[in-house]
């Protein structure tokens, strides 16, 4: 049962919660664009080893779009965005890194603690799968709401949906049209972000969301 | 008898090799910097130079002065001896386990620390309070380290795990590679390599561990060299006995087998030490107070990799 | 047996009181300290030589219950922690004791506080547990304001004092919900009921409070600081090495032998209290400059180590694992045996230091190692056992304690899953935290050059003190080599209160102690000291004889500057700025704040660091404030009118009588 497929499976979730906590870590913006396009990678290489030892060649096609669209192309137009805002160079303030790691820590012993006794019935390959999945979700959460950067928001955000990902396809719940559908809302939302953000540079000359607060009349 | 025998040569062979092994670390650091470097039994010629030379001690050092080489290096050779290079199941092999290896670490850290401290200047004290600090967050990490690898294996005798590891019965495991980052990273801060702390420096601010040995000359300055390497030694023989124990014998089936060992073992360190030598000459030195942003890394993965054992079997 | 262990309370009681006409006379200390020290001895003797259980009842005290007094194994090893600690602090005192100045402030609190120690474990009925805990706590009291003359002592005296008696408050509230409204206090009795849940809850948080506050768990701990330096010397170390402990055994008695069977949620405060304080004491420690409070700050972390592994056995037990909980217990106990040991040791050795300098404060000494050979060699041997280094007794309890840690994952509740790798990680934390503090301590007090002209001209002490702390050097080293012999004594205790026991360690080959089975896991701290030795005797023999051996004197380095005074040395302050700077900000709110005048002016630049004492403002501060506002409003009381009064006294009388009414 706990044959050579279950441990690269679990080394390989492993691996993508390691690579969220390193995405906490980072106060440059290049460096953590450099994490989040890991963090694809390795979601592409969980889903494609998903794809063969659950003889599912569909997953084949998600894990390419992972690794061309989410490791490849967004990394590379955020970095392009990041470069044409003129913000490369600032180093942001990252809210107590050793809190925040330890946030992330415990932000997993809380899913594992919530989902194992949940699906104490499931499949034994899913049920951890599903667990770090869960880690994965929370931790880029807890990224969105520590950063102020809102590219740093941004890549919380990806990183969020790479753990949906990884749940569904641990869950064998990933039919093509579902993940096709995904990728283009994903596309779309990502357009408009993009807008935006060059919006709030051109009015703000900050990508600071505490700006938007300050503009709203909503002082912290 | 032939038991006696492997744990006296076990015993032996850490104390020669140790030089070797930071000889060649050297060796290969320079020619990766493209210089020629100086041989590789460079360390021998030092010691046997070191020897021979007369102390100088400053007007102040006392008798724990004199003592603490003897000390530390005696603590840091019978750490390394536990540790299993070419079989398992030595002699004495049950009298520590991991946990006494790394108390008797901390033990050649402390002693050296206070020595560092003798002399009444400036230095000492420098190079005593920043490795204590450094040691205030390596130790537990490797604590939690042997927690984690202890709770696969299902002891902390060193033999014991590596028998276990050896029967592959643990597999990947995600423990065990969140373990062996966390365990690379207390080595790197433990030895004082790049990024934590430069060996090859002598300027003040720079230094923790050559300003706590600033001071010593002569003979006591060979017995903490040697000590220095055979920490070195130790922590790479660690990392391959418990990560990669493949090639130990289970220490039955006369010489053939141990030999092969010593080969497999001799072989693994080269490799350590080329991955050692790589990695220096890829970064820079940390500011010191980056550095426990760097080693607490080490701790929250540790404390993860132990978090996940008691939580789940079968990570 | 029970008799001898009386007669000796009898006896302390009497020199007591016996001395107090005598106490000016020039010879009466040592006269006392030597009577002391014998009763001790006596008491110590009778304790071990006997095996069994015995019980006494005397006529006295309360008239329908009497006073029960019993001794089992619990009582029997406390009763030896105790008198090893009382014997070695009298043997010590004999030198240093003939230096006081007020001798009739300490001379008859002492031999009555070691008496109310000795009745407090083995008092078997509540009265006469409650009677001797604040004869202790007064006696104690009493020796804390000996030099009453000094700065702060009396404030010290005072905290102590509010701390004890809310302390035995909530010990009394904790036996009154044991005996029930039938009111049976002797112990025998309470061993026998069952109490539900609502109760047990409240008895478990009324003796956290009680004996915690007496150990020195965070938050209650804000008195230790400030009352264990102000006594002298010998009796600071009783009050940190013996009194604690006594502490510890109202925890246990109360909680594992009381209360019956216990829950597993009961684990889950003590851990976490066991947690916090190891890492809040020996983060607070590593601040200190004053010598004594440095030591008095590392008792509490202590205690916290101590609590945590009792915490385990109580998981343990509540799980039905008694070898498991044997593991935790005898490790938790062995810690407690230990730490009077090496506490004690410690001091001994600031007393010494303290009466050769007459200073306290790490900053103005060094370089006392040329000075005090013999003390200063004590000394680090006795902070090589409290950083748990091997082959000395504190690296055998923590090995112990993690080998417990080790065995938690096959606890089935979550909560704990969760809870006892971060208490393992809190454990590994104050044990390298400890390790520094005591670098520290040492190094900037003993080792390179003297800070002050006092520093410069010490001497040695007497030859009593050096035989104290000798003594205690001594069985460091033996509990540390032979930690089987000790688990095999604790056997008893963990049979009677757990119902388990490990396997006989004395037994094992080559006396390595081995908790669990040999493939898990032994240690042998006599080979390990034997194989250390070995190695460095053959280094020095190896190289003496192929090496050069000559020594020559010289400067030390001085990077050019010639002449640098010892102020240039790195003092306590800059020896813990590295890591008050990483954890500061987290313990204590800690800040630096640097003031750098802009280019031009010509003041000083300043640094001002600042610490907040988190418990002592969350929870004391506003206590005081609230109470203070109390007291203020109440103070109307005192400016009624005659008529006022009457009428006072007329409402309260008629509510009274109509609650009763009620009632009925």
């Amino acid at each position: 049962m706990h044959g050579f497929g279950f441990d690269v499976a679990h080394m390989l979730a492993g691996l993508l919660v390691l690579a969220s906590l390193a995405m906490l870590y980072q106060d440059r913006l290049y460096s953590l664009l450099n994490t989040l396009a890991l963090h694809a990678f390795v979601l592409a290489l969980s889903v494609a080893w998903q794809a063969y030892i659950q003889h599912a060649p569909h997953l084949y096609i998600t894990a390419f779009i992972a690794l061309g669209f989410k490791s490849i192309a967004v990394p590379a137009a955020l970095r392009r965005m990041v470069f044409r805002l003129g913000i490369h160079r600032e180093i942001e303030v990252v809210v107590g890194t050793g809190f925040t790691m330890l946030a992330g820590i415990g932000l997993i012993a809380l899913s594992l603690v919530v989902m194992l006794p949940a699906t104490i019935h499931a499949d034994p390959l899913a049920r951890e799968d599903i667990a770090l999945a869960l880690s994965v979700v929370l931790i880029g959460l807890l990224m969105m709401v520590t950063r102020r950067n809102a590219v740093s928001q941004v890549a919380g955000f990806m990183s969020l949906e790479n753990g949906i990902v990884l749940a569904a396809t641990g869950a064998q719940g990933m039919p093509l049209v579902v993940e096709i559908s995904v990728a283009f809302s994903i596309l779309i939302a990502f357009i408009i972000i993009g807008i935006f953000l060059f919006r709030i540079r051109e009015r703000f000359d900050t990508v600071d969301v505490r700006a938007l607060d300050r503009f709203r009349g909503e002082q912290r | 008898m032939f038991d006696l025998v492997a744990q006296g040569a076990q015993m032996f062979l850490v104390l020669l090799l140790a030089p070797l092994l930071t000889g060649c670390v050297r060796k290969l650091k320079a020619r990766l910097q493209r210089r020629i470097g100086a041989p590789i039994w460079q360390p021998y010629r030092d010691i046997r130079r070191l020897l021979g030379k007369e102390v100088v001690l400053a007007g102040n050092a006392s008798w724990l002065f004199r003592v603490v080489p003897y000390l530390v290096f005696a603590v840091t050779w019978v750490a390394a001896a536990l540790v299993p290079t070419f079989a398992t199941g030595l002699l004495f092999s049950w009298s520590g386990d991991l946990i006494v290896i790394t108390a008797l670490l901390g033990t050649a850290r402390f002693l050296q620390a206070l020595a560092a401290m003798d002399v009444g200047t400036s230095f000492g004290g420098l190079g005593a309070s920043r490795e204590v600090m450094f040691a205030s967050l390596a130790e537990p990490a490797l604590i939690m380290t042997v927690f984690a690898v202890a709770l696969i294996a299902g002891s902390t005798q060193l033999s014991t795990m590596a028998d276990y590891l050896l029967t592959g019965q643990a597999g990947l495991r995600v423990t065990l590679a969140l373990a062996l980052v966390a365990f690379v990273i207390v080595a790197v801060a433990e030895n004082g390599r790049i990024p934590v702390d430069n060996p090859a420096t002598h300027l003040e601010l720079t230094m923790v561990h050559e300003a706590m040995v600033l001071e010593y000359s002569g003979r006591h300055l060979a017995m903490i060299e040697l000590a220095a390497s055979l920490k070195l030694l130790c922590y790479m023989s660690l990392i391959v006995g418990i990560f990669c124990p493949f090639g130990m014998t289970l220490g039955h089936g006369g010489a053939g087998p141990y030999l092969l060992g010593g080969a497999t073992y001799a072989a693994k360190l080269v490799v350590t030490a080329t991955l050692l030598a790589t990695f220096e000459t890829m970064t820079a030195k940390m500011r010191i107070f980056r550095v426990p942003g760097f080693i607490g890394v080490a701790l929250m993965l540790s404390l993860l990799a132990t978090l996940l054992r008691f939580v789940s079997g079968n990570l | 047996m029970i008799q001898f262990v009386l007669l000796a309370v009898a006896a302390f009681l009497g020199v007591g009181i016996g001395c107090v006409p005598v106490a000016r006379r020039p010879g009466a200390s040592r006269i006392v300290y030597g009577a002391c020290l014998v009763i001790c001895v006596v008491a110590l003797t009778g304790a071990l030589l006997d095996g069994g259980t015995s019980e006494m009842i005397l006529p006295l005290g309360v008239p329908w219950l009497g006073a029960h007094f019993r001794i089992d194994a619990l009582s029997r090893f406390f009763v030896v922690l105790i008198d090893v600690g009382s014997s070695f602090a009298s043997l010590y005192a004999l030198g240093r004791g003939a230096h006081e100045h007020e001798p009739q402030r300490v001379l008859p609190f002492y031999p009555v506080f070691l008496g109310a120690m000795n009745l407090v474990v083995i008092a078997d009925d509540a009265y006469g547990f409650l009677f001797a805990w604040e004869l202790m706590s007064l006696a104690s009291w009493a020796l804390v304001m000996a030099h009453h003359r000094e700065a702060g002592n009396a404030r010290a005296g005072f905290v102590y004092l509010l701390m004890a008696t809310g302390g035995a408050l909530s010990l009394l509230l904790a036996f009154g919900l044991l005996a029930g409204p039938d009111g049976f206090y002797a112990f025998a009795v309470m061993r026998l009921g069952t109490f539900a849940p609502p109760r047990a809850i409240l008895v478990l948080a009324l003796v956290c409070l009680g004996a915690g506050s007496k150990a020195g768990v965070v938050p209650l701990h804000v008195w230790l600081p400030l009352a264990h330096p102000a006594a002298p010397s010998h009796v600071s170390a009783l009050m940190s090495g013996v009194m604690t402990k006594v502490a510890i055994y109202a925890f246990i008695r109360i909680v594992f032998d009381l209360l019956g069977p216990p829950s597993w949620w009961w684990a889950v405060p003590v851990l976490a209290i066991g947690g916090i304080t190891a890492v809040l004491g020996v983060m607070s420690a590593l601040m200190e400059s004053d010598l004594k409070r440095l030591l008095a700050y590392s008792t509490i972390e202590n205690v916290g180590i101590i609590f945590l592994a009792l915490g385990l056995s109580l998981a343990f037990r509540a799980n039905a694992m008694p070898e498991a909980a044997s593991l935790a217990m005898i490790a938790g106990l062995f810690h407690a045996f230990n730490h009077m040991l090496f506490k004690s040791l410690l001091f001994f050795g600031a007393g010494s230091v303290l009466t050769a300098t007459g200073e306290r404060n790490i900053e103005r000494l060094g370089g006392l190692i040329h000075r005090m050979p013999v003390s200063s060699g004590l000394f680090l041997i006795g902070c090589m056992a409290i950083s748990a280094l091997p082959p000395l007794n504190g690296f055998a309890s923590e090995w112990l304690a993690f080998q417990t840690i080790l065995v938690s994952p096959q606890l089935p509740e979550w909560t704990l899953r969760l809870l006892v790798p971060t208490v393992g990680a809190a454990l590994a934390l104050a044990a390298a935290l400890s390790a520094a503090c005591f670098v520290r301590a040492f190094g900037i007090a003993f080792l390179g050059r003297p800070r002050s002209a006092k520093a410069e001209t010490a001497v040695e002490t007497d030859r009593f003190s050096r035989a104290a702390m000798g003594g205690l050097a001594a069985l460091c080293l033996l509990t540390g080599m032979f930690p089987g012999a000790v688990i095999d004594a604790l056997a008893p205790v963990t049979r009677l209160l757990l119902g388990g026991r490990l396997a006989e360690q004395m037994m094992q080959p080559w006396l390595s102690i081995v908790p669990i089975a040999a493939r898990n896991s032994s240690y042998n701290g006599l080979m390990v000291l034997l194989f250390v030795l070995v190695s460095a005797g053959l280094a020095a023999f190896a190289v003496h004889r192929f090496g050069a051996r000559t020594v020559r004197r010289g400067d030390a380095w001085d990077c050019g500057f010639p002449g640098l005074g010892p102020a240039t040395q790195y003092s306590g302050a800059s020896f813990s700025q590295p890591i008050r700077r990483v954890f500061g900000p987290v313990f204590f709110r800690a800040r630096e704040i640097v003031d750098m005048p802009p280019p031009g002016e010509t003041r000083p630049a300043r640094i001002r660091k600042e610490r907040h004492d988190l418990a002592w403002e969350a929870i004391y501060l506003p206590i005081a404030a609230a109470v203070g506002a109390i007291a203020d409003r109440l103070n109307a009381l005192q400016f009624m009118t005659i008529g006022r009064y009457l009428g006072f006294v007329f409402v309260l009388l008629v509510l009274l009588l109509m609650a009763l009414a009620a009632w009925q």
